[in-house]
């Protein structure tokens, strides 16, 4: 380092940190008050919702805050330098020398234009000023320790040409390349399939053992959090609300909004009957509107008027417990071991008769492999292959998979927007996988409607909300004048649980929340029957997914709808479904109830997306499965079973059959199916993924 | 590689054969042959008189077949008049016995672009001597041009939002706002003038066609490549700007890289993908400014050409020019796209 | 009389421009006062460079206005009066009658006309037919650049062609081709005024009809009324005694435009139009892969409705910043014209022929083609700081 007085203490010690940034007419507090410290060795989770100030508080350490941000207030030390004190050439040494950064974007984190090998050996070109054929050893060297296959050919390429993953574990490596003492992680994994992110996760995990290096795990996602760190930092609208280690958090908080959080997440315990999940009343506070007091105070429900919100709230120890910290005045008062005041009236709803009916489906595509000139190779996309299952009235068909496995382009078939290219779909026994949206009537058009994914995405932008639906009535000829469509129109908002003055609004006026339940009024508006919902909740936030999905499951119950429920994430889908539908390129691999598919036996890959999906509960154990690679690209399938190049069980069939042909569909029970080869034997030698520790 | 240049030669000549056609339609309309005879003959022509000229002249057959005559695919015509026989494939009016049998087919396929009826020339040599003359105009106007235009737009979009920025960006929004004939007027008047009396370069460029100076080529020259200046400089920086807030730009600052390397080697390249496309593209534009400059400044180019081929409705040298003008867009374009796919590896072409 | 001394030329013409500074006044501070209820329009008053591209383009165009009704020229701006051949800037006018205005503010043209007064009525040619022939351009190159970039495959391979086409052909090519006495009386402008006129009225057609279609009762009649009012506006444009078309009777027909203003016109939406085009299709290419225009398919929404309800008002921001632009751009084609003496008549004050007509003695006289220079100039500037303004503002949302 420098020519300072050698400094020392913890890895990082933040104190009281504000940092703020600035428009042209105001100031807006993006942290305040945050204080945090991380030990050699030591992996600290930083937890909170999208706009909490989590990563700011990276960028801060970072000292990288842009033109418009600023300290405000407090300290940063590195092993005990103070970070603001340094010039930018001391900053500049420790920058990817001794604190590296990983994000959430790989592809937009390496540079398009350098290949990869360029931008691995800048880093100890640049710090430890070796020579060029030593830093590609050292790359080299790190590309194996990433488990990256054939480092030589990854050192020449460009990063467009590798997969996600891959770009991934070259962050990693980059990041790694100094030996640092700190790695922030900035949600690392958020763009990964869950499969994938299993697999990285499993690596930082490793190489931060191996290398003796601190992290700061910032991430949204508790179940991450529980595999990685050791302690843990939940941040609410710019504050630190609780810290402590993930034991004392996970199970024993003492702050209403960790308390909450976990309340309103799908736990394995969880249950749609008898234990729904619990959402947080209201929405996140903005940095300018925040209350006076306990920022989190008007959704608490504890909340005291006079004592909460009446003046600025410390972090204080838990009482016993000096490394538990949190800023709840009532921490002593609250009963944290009371249940939750349970309105579980639901009861299950009745399954009717089949609605839809599908039989064989098939779906290719045809591309022009090299769009330019190449005419002749047209390769197939296979995208749906020998699809077929039954959905009743009131059912929740849960599909479930991850990316390319057709369950997107089976909706736009079901739609009406794509034709089958073999097949057959019968709804209410009418066979429609050849009628095109154009030709359906209007009927049909209303009653299968889609819920999508991405709530920013979802409405027009140029359209107030209540127009958007009334076009929806108008289109699907609900109403005979505009008062009726009016009227029906404000039924729907009620319906979704959305004030009648939204109307007018414009959904940029709207929180993400909002505008998917919007998008869900707007679905139900010609009386849908069929609804698919393509993973209506992923991109929401947690506390916000369970009114929505909450919502939705009313909202089903009420209409007797048959929902399918498109989703990766495996908790959710085992809290709200009926059945369960996994799809892998383009296959149904294993069908059946949710107990069925959720208990062993397994279809191979059913249990290791099971052991991948993170879960926030101590007391739930998982048998530790790991994917090697990737998912294989729907244009150049494997041959044989699709799942073959990635499985663990191959091994425990003969013949090699696995590779050579496509494995029948087997009925386990009664309603319980799997394409899979294994023998009957091998299915009984399966243990439960997840247990709970009681059990 | 070699393919998709194949194809984009495909379009290229299926593009030229279809602009030239338009181009012999446009000057083949009646009012326009009319005006030809009335200037080569005299403007007191009566209409019979017009109609004998132009049928002398080969101008009164079907449209596709003079066209299929200019390209070369349909023998050139031959009509016999009271004093001999005229015909495409030589000049002027010779007996009907000397008449050379020796060519039948005169099109451009054959090498021959036809005759002028301004100059008086053939146009083939005539267009390559004002090609010539423009190209060096050209050169001049690109190595003024383009390394000023990219540094104005690094400088500017390196940091933006900074001293650097607005004054460099100001100056790029004045040129773009300023076409040649505007800038051209204000420099004759500022700098060549008798009434400013400053007098540093001179007002016509003539001169420079034989022997360029200093004094007599800079005007022009600068004249053209300012206009275009501020557009690839604001392009660049757009583009520059966009780069800089880049996520692996951020990476790369985190790595500990210092600022002169940032913008080196990891910006630059990136930066600079756009602003490519846009000066290949510009160079149709260019084509305006040298129109106009050589205008202006009286310098006898190409630019010059095409006003008086088109002022004088002179079919086969304006025909020549448009060839020559689109081909030059069109393998611009593709160098454009060729260097493109070369600057940016994502776009592979093969 | 003697000349006048520069301090006074310049207030003479800053006294001669109150009207424009009023409207200015008045504009500026009542819209500065409602900015936050004004939209995109209130942001460009938070915006510097914005609001003074947007000064210059206003005082440009209450020249123009105040210009067409006579309010700020001295003189007539085709009079010569003799006597006043390139005289300098401040002359008295000899011959002058106690009525008249006593000075040429800004000297006398080759032709002894005035030069301020030409500059002026010039700013009026200027803001009638760029905005105009530009909206038109918009109107072509979104009707055929949302279906080639919505539905893509042989319709966009077939539009791109032809709209590459135009755009590898030289612009004063066409021009010299295309704005000639001689092509004109053929007719063949009012042919092509034909077609692309056409163009709003399709536009406004299927605006409507994929609006409405669900509610006949309002639709029939909207689409007869609106349609029928296009119609016969449409017909009075194109038809014109005398030319290849016409159709209407002389008692129907609103307005004529002569030969030599349509196809100037002509032209320039032509020119304009491919570019248009590009920038729409790749708009509508990108944001067709949206939710919203998903959720529009599983809807059973037509096509169009998509394209110009779900697309088009989504692509505003960047036409809108674009058709700033592109209104300078047309100005500048305009300049070209007059500059090469094509299309309008020669003794048309608009600035490209003027600043032909003074760069002939430009040697030794300077007055006559310097201010319709700086007029052209500014007026583009104002344009495109405008376009900048409202880019910034538009991204800030």
């Amino acid at each position: 380092m420098s020519t300072q007085t050698p400094c020392s203490g913890p890895i990082l010690e933040i104190d009281k940190l504000s940092i703020s940034f600035f428009s042209r007419s105001r100031e807006n507090a993006a942290v305040s008050d945050f204080s945090l410290s991380i030990r050699s060795g030591e992996a600290v989770g930083l937890v909170g919702e999208s706009g909490c100030g989590k990563s700011t508080v990276a960028l801060g350490i970072m000292q990288d805050l842009g033109q418009n941000g600023r300290i405000v207030g407090g300290s940063i030390k590195f092993k005990g330098c103070d970070l603001q004190a340094m010039s930018a050439t001391e900053l500049r040494k420790i920058r990817g020398n001794e604190i590296a950064m990983i994000y959430q974007e790989p592809m937009a984190s390496l540079n398009p234009a350098m290949r990869v090998g360029e931008q691995l050996i800048e880093v100890p070109m640049i710090h430890d000023t070796v020579s060029r054929s030593e830093a590609i050893r050292r790359a080299r060297e790190v590309l194996i320790d990433v488990k990256l296959p054939d480092p030589e050919r990854i050192l020449r390429s460009y990063p467009h040409q590798i997969s996600g993953g891959q770009q991934q574990r070259i962050v990693i490596a980059m990041a790694l390349m100094s030996k640092p003492d700190l790695l922030i992680l900035d949600e690392p994994t958020t763009a990964l399939d869950v499969t994938v992110e299993a697999a990285v996760v499993d690596l930082v995990r490793e190489l931060g053992a191996k290398y003796g290096t601190s992290m700061l795990f910032i991430s949204h996602n508790l179940g991450l959090i529980l595999e990685t760190c050791d302690q843990v930092c939940v941040m609410y609208s710019g504050e630190a609300v609780e810290r402590g280690s993930v034991e004392d958090v996970f199970d024993a908080m003492r702050h209403p909004y960790t308390q909450a959080l976990f309340r309103s997440i799908p736990l394995p315990d969880a249950d749609k009957i008898s234990r729904p999940l619990v959402a947080i009343p209201g929405n996140f506070p903005l940095p300018h509107e925040r209350p006076p007091g306990c920022n989190f105070g008007p959704r608490c429900t504890y909340f005291e008027p006079g004592n909460c919100d009446s003046h600025q709230i410390p972090m204080a120890s838990v009482t016993n417990q000096t490394a538990h910290t949190t800023r709840c005045v009532r921490h002593d008062a609250i009963d944290w071991e009371a249940d939750v005041a349970s309105d579980a009236t639901g009861s299950q709803a009745k399954v009717g008769d089949v609605v839809l009916r599908i039989d064989d489906l098939k779906k290719y595509y045809e591309t022009a492999s090299n769009s330019l000139f190449s005419r002749d190779n047209k390769k197939v996309i296979k995208a749906n292959e020998t699809l077929s299952f039954e959905a009743r009235e009131s059912e929740t068909l849960a599909i479930v998979g991850e990316s390319g496995c057709g369950k997107s382009t089976f909706a736009k078939v079901l739609t009406g927007l794509e034709s089958a290219t073999g097949g057959k779909i019968y709804f209410d026994e009418r066979s429609i996988e050849k009628i095109p949206i154009a030709t359906r009537d209007k009927e049909t058009v209303g009653q299968i409607q889609m819920v999508f994914q991405n709530p920013f995405d979802t409405l027009n932008p140029s359209m107030s909300v209540g127009r958007q639906i009334i076009r929806a009535l108008e289109v699907f000829a609900v109403g005979s004048n505009d008062k009726d469509r009016r009227h029906k129109m404000l039924e729907l908002l009620d319906l979704v649980k959305l004030p009648r003055s939204f109307a007018e609004r414009m959904p940029r006026q709207l929180s993400g929340g909002q505008k998917q339940r919007v998008g869900i009024a707007r679905a139900f508006a010609g009386g849908a029957r069929v609804v698919v919902a393509d993973e209506p909740v992923s991109a929401l936030d947690v506390s916000v997914q369970a009114a929505v999905t909450d919502l939705l499951m009313e909202i089903q119950r009420e209409q007797k709808t048959t929902l399918l429920f498109i989703s990766h994430d495996l908790s959710i889908v085992r809290y709200l479904s009926d059945r369960v539908m996994v799809m892998y390129l383009g296959h149904v691999v294993e069908l059946g109830d949710t107990n069925q598919v959720f208990a062993p036996p397994y279809h191979p890959y059913t249990e290791a997306l099971l052991s991948a999906v993170p879960i926030a509960d101590t007391s739930v154990e998982k048998n530790h499965i790991v994917l090697d690679g990737e998912i294989p690209s729907a244009i150049n399938p494997p041959s044989g079973c699709p799942f073959q190049t990635r499985c663990h069980w191959k091994q425990a069939v003969q013949d090699n059959l696995c590779e050579h042909e496509v494995p029948p569909i087997r009925d386990l029970a009664p309603g319980h199916q799997v394409k899979c080869h294994l023998s009957t034997e091998k299915f009984a030698e399966m243990t439960p993924v997840i247990r709970l520790a009681g059990e | 590689m070699g393919i998709f240049v194949l194809k984009r030669i495909g379009v290229m000549f299926l593009t030229a054969l279809c602009l030239t056609f338009v181009v012999f339609f446009i000057t083949n309309l009646y009012p326009n042959l009319e005006k030809i005879a009335k200037t080569q003959g005299n403007f007191r022509m009566s209409e019979a008189e017009v109609e004998r000229y132009l049928a002398a002249n080969g101008y009164s057959q079907p449209i596709l077949l003079k066209y299929a005559q200019w390209v070369g695919i349909a023998p050139g015509w031959i009509t016999e008049i009271d004093e001999g026989v005229r015909g495409r494939c030589f000049i002027g009016t010779v007996s009907s016995v000397e008449k050379p049998t020796s060519r039948q087919y005169c099109g451009v396929l054959q090498g021959y672009w036809g005759h002028s009826t301004v100059f008086k020339e053939d146009v083939g040599p005539l267009v390559i001597e004002r090609l010539a003359l423009t190209g060096k105009l050209m050169f001049w106007v690109l190595l003024l041009m383009l390394p000023s235009a990219l540094l104005v737009g690094v400088l500017a979009g390196m940091r933006e939002g900074s001293k650097t920025d607005r004054s460099l960006s100001a100056f790029s929004i004045v040129t773009t706002a300023t076409p040649e004939y505007v800038s051209g007027v204000i420099f004759i008047a500022v700098f060549a003038s008798s009434a400013v009396g400053l007098k540093w370069f001179k007002g016509t460029a003539t001169a420079a066609m034989e022997d360029a100076s200093f004094a007599n080529f800079f005007l022009p020259v600068f004249t053209i490549a300012l206009y275009g200046m501020g557009y690839i400089a604001r392009m660049t920086r757009a583009s520059m700007t966009e780069v800089m807030t880049a996520q692996f730009i951020r990476t790369a600052r985190l790595k500990g890289v210092s600022f002169r390397a940032i913008v080196l080697k990891h910006a630059l390249r990136n930066a600079l993908i756009a602003p490519f496309t846009v000066i290949m593209l510009q160079f149709p534009w260019l084509l305006n400014g040298v129109v106009i400059v050589e205008t202006l400044f009286n310098y006898k180019g190409f630019g010059w050409l095409l006003v008086q081929a088109a002022g004088n409705n002179d079919i086969e040298l304006l025909l020549a020019v448009s060839v020559v003008s689109v081909v030059v867009v069109l393998v611009t374009q593709l160098i454009s796209d060729i260097g493109y796919a070369f600057l940016n590896p994502r776009i592979a072409i093969s | 009389m003697e000349p006048l001394s520069w301090g006074t030329i310049v207030g003479l013409i800053l006294w001669r421009l109150l009207p424009v500074w009023l409207a200015l006044a008045i504009l500026l501070s009542v819209s500065a006062f409602y900015k936050r209820r004004l939209g995109l329009y209130g942001k460009l008053y938070d915006s510097p460079i914005g609001l003074f591209g947007f000064s210059l383009v206003a005082f440009w165009v209450f020249v123009g206005l105040f210009g067409a009704f006579d309010l700020i020229i001295t003189h007539d701006p085709l009079t010569q009066i003799s006597g006043m051949k390139n005289k300098p800037p401040g002359t008295a006018v000899a011959s002058a009658s106690s009525d008249d205005f006593g000075y040429y503010l800004l000297g006398g043209d080759n032709l002894a006309r005035d030069v301020f007064s030409r500059v002026v009525k010039g700013a009026w040619i200027v803001i009638q037919i760029a905005p105009l022939a530009t909206l038109f351009a918009f109107m072509v190159g979104i009707t055929l650049g949302l279906p080639a970039g919505y539905f893509g495959r042989r319709l966009d391979v077939a539009l791109s062609f032809l709209s590459n086409l135009i755009l590898a052909f030289p612009v004063i090519l066409l021009f010299y081709l295309l704005v000639t006495p001689e092509v004109i009386a053929t007719g063949l402008p009012s042919y092509m005024a034909t077609v692309l006129f056409i163009f709003p009225i399709i536009f406004s057609a299927i605006l409507l009809n994929s609006r409405f279609h669900t509610r006949p009762k309002l639709r029939t009649p909207l689409l007869v009324v609106v349609l029928g009012l296009f119609l016969w506006l449409y017909t009075s444009l194109i038809s014109e005694p005398g030319s290849a078309i016409q159709i209407l009777p002389k008692f129907v027909d609103l307005f004529d435009i002569s030969g030599g203003v349509l196809v100037v016109f002509v032209s320039v939406v032509f020119v304009n139009a491919p570019t248009v085009f590009r920038i729409v299709r790749s708009l509508a290419l990108d944001i067709k892969t949206r939710d919203y225009v998903a959720a529009a398919q599983t809807r059973g929404e037509g096509s169009w409705y998509i394209m110009l309800w779900e697309i088009l008002p989504n692509a505003r921001g960047p036409l809108i910043v674009d058709f700033c632009l592109r209104i300078g751009y047309t100005i500048i084609l305009l300049g070209t014209l007059g500059f090469f003496g094509l299309g309008l008549p020669p003794e048309s004050p608009d600035w490209g022929t003027t600043i032909n007509g003074g760069r002939k003695l430009l040697s030794i006289y300077l007055h006559p083609a310097l201010p319709p220079a700086f007029a052209l100039l500014s007026l583009v500037l104002g344009l495109n700081l405008l376009a900048d303004g409202l880019r910034e503002e538009s991204l800030k949302d």
